[in-house]
């Protein structure tokens, strides 16, 4: 041994004293390390998401150095011998020379892929954490609409990386959302040059815009509001759920160090590892099997990644109408299923802590989180919504169902036609009726231990 | 030069130095809890640091070595699995080797009154020196929205914002002939019945919306086209826009019965969401959501058999918007 | 197999041509009794369909096409992919074991295509290039079939998925064009391009997975099912091992 203090201490005490005297930040960085963090798995999904976008970026930074974002045509002469000749633009051809010229190419562009997947899932799962323990209420009110208009941003980010490889399926994929754009009443005309440069395909810079969107705007204004979001949530701490000790005015937890700091690398550990497991063993978008676009070929059940298959079922859910006035079309099809539903779905995110306070009257602080039977009349909205998209969702698959289970698709798009409108107002009833007659059941629980314990102090009393 | 060298003896001991634990300098109150040691989890998780290293070594050398098959594959499991035991170690330091410590800690407070009244005041006699307060206000804010609009106006270079006239263009004029993918021109007599043909005009670009037609041939007697389209098939043989009217997609898919007592009439469908549209009536929708029929393009034969233009669609192609003007031909 | 049967005077000029032609009259023989027995209730006496359905006479009751000029290509087609017999005229056929053996199919083919129509046609896929199978694949069937041939929806009936199909039974549809699938002529395609499209076709089958498990080539519905059932249910986990609450 040596004499003296020991070594670990030296290199502790060297590191904070260099740290302290040149930002002054020990006293900030105490209770930063002495934060807690309130136990529960389900607090953990946000996180989930987080290290998936970390994992986005990385791998998409990667993917950068590789990619060209130009509609110039171009032919290939590269291995890959079905595409030996074809006409494609330089943007299909660099996609297809990352998954097979560039070594670790087709691994980093998968893990991205699965990452968006993935990364999407995670947000869904922690809207429904949120929304269903009324973690939304005040004062974190405002950290979720942060969250909510992340997940918008999330959506429009994955639709332009599907986009931008210009294969089939991304070729079809921009026709709906140039469709649906020009279905936008008034204005969707005007948007949709704005944003083409022109009638579709668009201009040659459209791809140059969507380049620009997909690796630099979008993903700084997400950045930015997962630092904004982060901030709101360690300025009003987090919430947890009741029990001993644990209150309105308390937060009981494990701090950040050394408790938490190893639990929450080792999950953006875990993530990366699912990721890069997805990514070099399942295949993702295989866009050399789909082949280039052009205006004229088509494939069959064209699908948009998860995320947005709900507007695809909706799309084809719409029965053929049109808002017409004589031989002028005011609101074409597409705005219903398109446009118009998911900004129903966000709407109903947005304005439900609002509604939620103006019909409980309840303006309180809260800290302390519901569980899902504690707010029977929320619990059963929320579910009737997330059946009504469930059902929207799965609706868009019908065409992969008929061809796998031989279930004619269109009886199945008029069952999901009665469907979406009856099954979520018998989901609202019996999630309603579970969650009181939960509560019945607790309270009688409640009673006899009450009952009993009396009994037994009248026993110990009497003799 | 003795700090140097401190530094370094202490960075030595610190990675190989093992056994007793060291005795405390005396301090007056632990930060964190003294739980005893677990010699076995950290065996464990020094285990899982090899096995990630082995792991993430094992991936330089699949990237190295050119001849390894399934080269992603390995990639990923070498890389996934380095991260996995990464987190195995990772979690099993959480949970053996430093301590759990359940703290409480009080949440901020609500709301900061004090604070809240001094920002109030601190705002309202910054502006005691104006008198004209409102009219100030609106004067800023006029500045505001103005230099703001001025930002903005650049925007509109994206596109002819305020132009609909781009919609309506399409590349086919009367006399222009169809021809094939390879640039053939179609004749009337090569066009057959129960089969569909793509086509384009002749020397025009093909990746734009208005180029793609779709032909097929039926037999005259089906035929129950709008009124005044007379003369637009000769022979049967009609042509419709390839691009679906509710949402751009090309209609790639013509169904045509085999056993016309018993199966459905021919169709033309869009694969995106199966708009189905009856090519022997004008491009009526049968199924689906598109929301106006498939425009139908005027064909004639001249001499020499070749199929052209007769003239323009019969309403705009591609998805509707606005506004949009139906059943004109431009 | 799927040998072609000459009939007629051209077999008598052939060596061993006596045999041939006992044995081709026994097939004929076969292929009629057969034919009385489980399609002319449909198709009619001597393949001349039955367009509207006649109760009672000469055991007819059901309707069906006319077979007279579909040749031995299509009673092949049919009666290979398990398509005939069918259990109603208005069901969609669809692929599967056929209830007839390889010597009951011949003689039905035999007898058939006596009705006269095309021959058995006989694609050459190592002809084709396939590059230009994927273009004409396309072009012509990917709006139906879906581009890798994983089958897909048409308005009123499924399209098959191509990874049983044999190299003659796609080029026997892509000229027959079964139920409500176009028929693609040569005019339109050429022999020489069908090649290609059946190269592709086959090729198809076990497409270029380098990415991994193909997940059947299908796109985002599988790969949705992925990241929600592998990785969504494998990352909630972690989360319910790392975020166990604290033992009181």
């Amino acid at each position: 041994m040596v004499g003296g203090p020991q070594p670990e201490r030296i290199v502790i005490r060297g590191l904070v004293r260099y740290v302290d005297e040149r930002s002054g930040g020990a006293s900030f960085l105490r209770k930063a390390l002495r934060y807690v963090f309130p136990d529960h798995w389900s607090f953990l999904l946000g996180e989930v998401a987080l290290y998936s976008f970390v994992v986005l970026v990385g791998t998409g930074i990667y993917l950068t150095f590789f990619f060209d974002p130009s509609t110039a045509s171009t032919y290939y002469h590269g291995e890959y011998q079905p595409l030996h000749g074809a006409e494609m633009s330089q943007a299909y051809r660099s996609v297809v020379d990352i998954s097979f010229k560039v070594k670790a190419g087709l691994l980093m562009r998968q893990t991205h892929h699965w990452a968006a997947d993935v990364f999407l899932v995670a947000i869904a799962l922690h809207v429904f954490r949120i929304f269903f323990t009324g973690a939304f209420r005040k004062p974190r009110d405002l950290t979720y609409f942060v969250g909510l208009s992340m997940l918008v941003f999330a959506l429009l980010e994955g639709y332009l990386g599907y986009s931008l490889a210009d294969d089939l399926l991304s070729g079809m994929g921009l026709a709906i959302g140039y469709s649906v754009l020009m279905s936008v009443p008034v204005v969707g005309a005007n948007l949709a040059e704005l944003v083409w440069g022109g009638p579709f395909p668009g201009t040659p810079a459209f791809w140059s815009r969507m380049y620009v969107a997909h690796v630099f705007l979008l993903p700084i204004l997400i950045a930015t509001l997962i630092g904004l979001h982060l901030v709101l949530v360690a300025a009003r701490h987090h919430t947890q759920f009741g029990g001993p000790r644990r209150t309105e005015r308390k937060v009981v937890g494990i701090p950040t160090f050394p408790g938490y700091a190893p639990r929450t690398l080792g999950l953006l550990s875990a993530v990366t590892a699912v990721l890069f497991l997805l990514g070099g063993l399942v295949q993702i978008n295989p866009i050399w099997l789909w082949g280039p676009y052009h205006v004229a070929d088509a494939t069959n059940g064209a699908q948009p990644d998860w995320y947005l298959g709900w507007l695809i079922g909706a799309l084809r859910l719409v029965p053929s109408f049109d808002v017409t006035i004589g031989r002028y079309t005011l609101i074409p099809n597409p705005f219903w299923g398109g446009a118009l539903f998911p900004m129903l779905v966000f709407g109903f995110l947005f304005v439900w802590p609002w509604v939620e306070r103006r019909f409980t009257g309840d303006y309180a602080f809260h800290n302390l989180l519901d569980r899902p039977r504690d707010a029977p009349w929320r619990t059963a909205i929320g579910a009737a919504v997330v059946t009504w998209v469930g059902l929207v969702f799965v609706a868009g698959s019908a065409d992969r169902f008929f061809v796998t289970f031989f279930v004619s698709y269109g009886w199945q798009i008029w069952f999901y036609r009665v469907a979406v409108w009856v099954v979520p107002v018998l989901v609202l009833l019996v999630t309603r009726r579970v969650c009181l007659e939960l509560q019945a059941g607790e309270r009688v629980e409640r009673e006899r231990k009450l009952a009993e314990a009396e009994a037994r102090r009248a026993a110990e009393a009497s003799p | 030069m003795s700090a140097l060298r401190r530094w370094l003896v202490s960075a030595f001991v610190l990675l190989v130095g093992r056994g007793r634990r060291p005795a405390r300098v005396q301090r007056a109150e632990r930060i964190v809890p003294l739980e005893p040691p677990s010699p076995r989890a950290e065996l464990l998780v020094l285990a899982l640091f090899g096995a990630a290293s082995t792991c993430a070594v094992g991936f330089v050398v699949v990237y190295a070595v050119e001849s390894i098959p399934h080269q992603t594959q390995f990639l990923g499991l070498s890389l996934g699995l380095a991260f996995a035991f990464l987190a195995a170690a990772l979690v099993l330091i959480a949970y053996r080797l430093v301590v759990t410590e359940e703290l409480e800690e009080d949440y901020p407070p609500p709301a900061h009154p004090a604070e809240q009244e001094a920002l109030e005041q601190l705002v309202e006699e910054s502006g005691d020196r104006m008198t004209r307060k409102r009219l100030l206000l609106l004067g800023g804010g006029a500045a505001g929205a103005a230099i703001g609009a001025a930002l903005i106006t650049p925007a509109l270079s994206l596109g002819p914002i305020f132009e609909v006239a781009p919609f309506y263009r399409t590349p086919w004029r009367p006399g222009v002939r169809l021809v094939d993918e390879r640039g053939r021109p179609l004749r009337a007599d090569e066009i057959l019945e129960e089969t569909f043909y793509t086509a384009y005009p002749e020397g025009a670009d093909r990746e734009e919306l208005g180029s793609p037609l779709v032909v097929v041939r039926l037999q005259p007697a089906e035929l129950h086209l709008p009124p005044g389209r007379d003369g637009w098939a000769p022979d049967g043989i009609v042509a419709y826009s390839k691009i679906c009217t509710h949402a751009a997609c090309a209609i790639a898919l013509y169904r045509k019965p085999t056993f016309p007592a018993v199966e459905e009439r021919p169709a033309l469908v869009c694969p995106c969401h199966y708009s189905t549209f009856d090519p022997a009536r004008g491009g009526k929708v049968l199924f689906g959501p598109a929301g106006r029929p498939l425009p139908q393009l005027p064909l004639e034969v001249r001499s020499g058999g070749e199929l052209r233009a007769g003239g323009n669609f019969s309403g705009p192609i591609g998805p509707s918007w606005w506004g949009v003007r139906n059943r004109s031909a431009s | 197999m799927r040998r072609l049967l000459v009939l007629g005077g051209l077999a008598l000029a052939l060596p061993g041509a006596a045999a041939a032609q006992q044995s081709n009259a026994i097939l004929f023989a076969n292929g009629k009794s057969l034919y009385a027995e489980n399609c002319l209730s449909c198709h009619g006496v001597g393949g001349r369909g039955v367009p509207k359905p006649t109760h009672g006479a000469l055991d007819i009751h059901g309707v069906g096409p006319r077979l007279r000029g579909v040749g031995a290509m299509g009673a092949d087609f049919y009666l290979r992919t398990g398509y005939m017999p069918l259990q109603s005229a208005l069901d969609q056929p669809t692929r599967r074991h056929s209830p007839f053996t390889e010597r009951q199919i011949d003689a039905l083919v035999a007898y058939v295509g006596s009705f006269g129509g095309p021959r058995i046609p006989e694609p050459h896929p190592e002809r084709g290039r396939l590059a230009v199978g994927l273009r004409l694949f396309t072009e012509h069937c990917a709006g139906c079939h879906q581009v890798v041939a994983e089958g897909g929806y048409v308005t009123g009936a499924r399209v098959p998925p191509l990874k049983q199909a044999t190299a003659t039974q796609i080029a026997e549809a892509v000229r027959l064009g079964p139920y409500l699938m176009p028929r693609f002529p040569k005019s339109q395609i050429s022999d020489r391009q069908l090649d290609s499209i059946v190269r592709y076709v086959e090729w198809a089958k076990h497409p270029d997975d380098r990415g991994g498990w193909g997940l059947g080539h299908i796109g985002p519905v599988p790969e949705g099912l992925v990241a929600w059932l592998v990785a969504g249910a494998a990352l909630v986990g972690v989360c319910t091992v790392i975020g166990r609450r604290i033992q009181e």
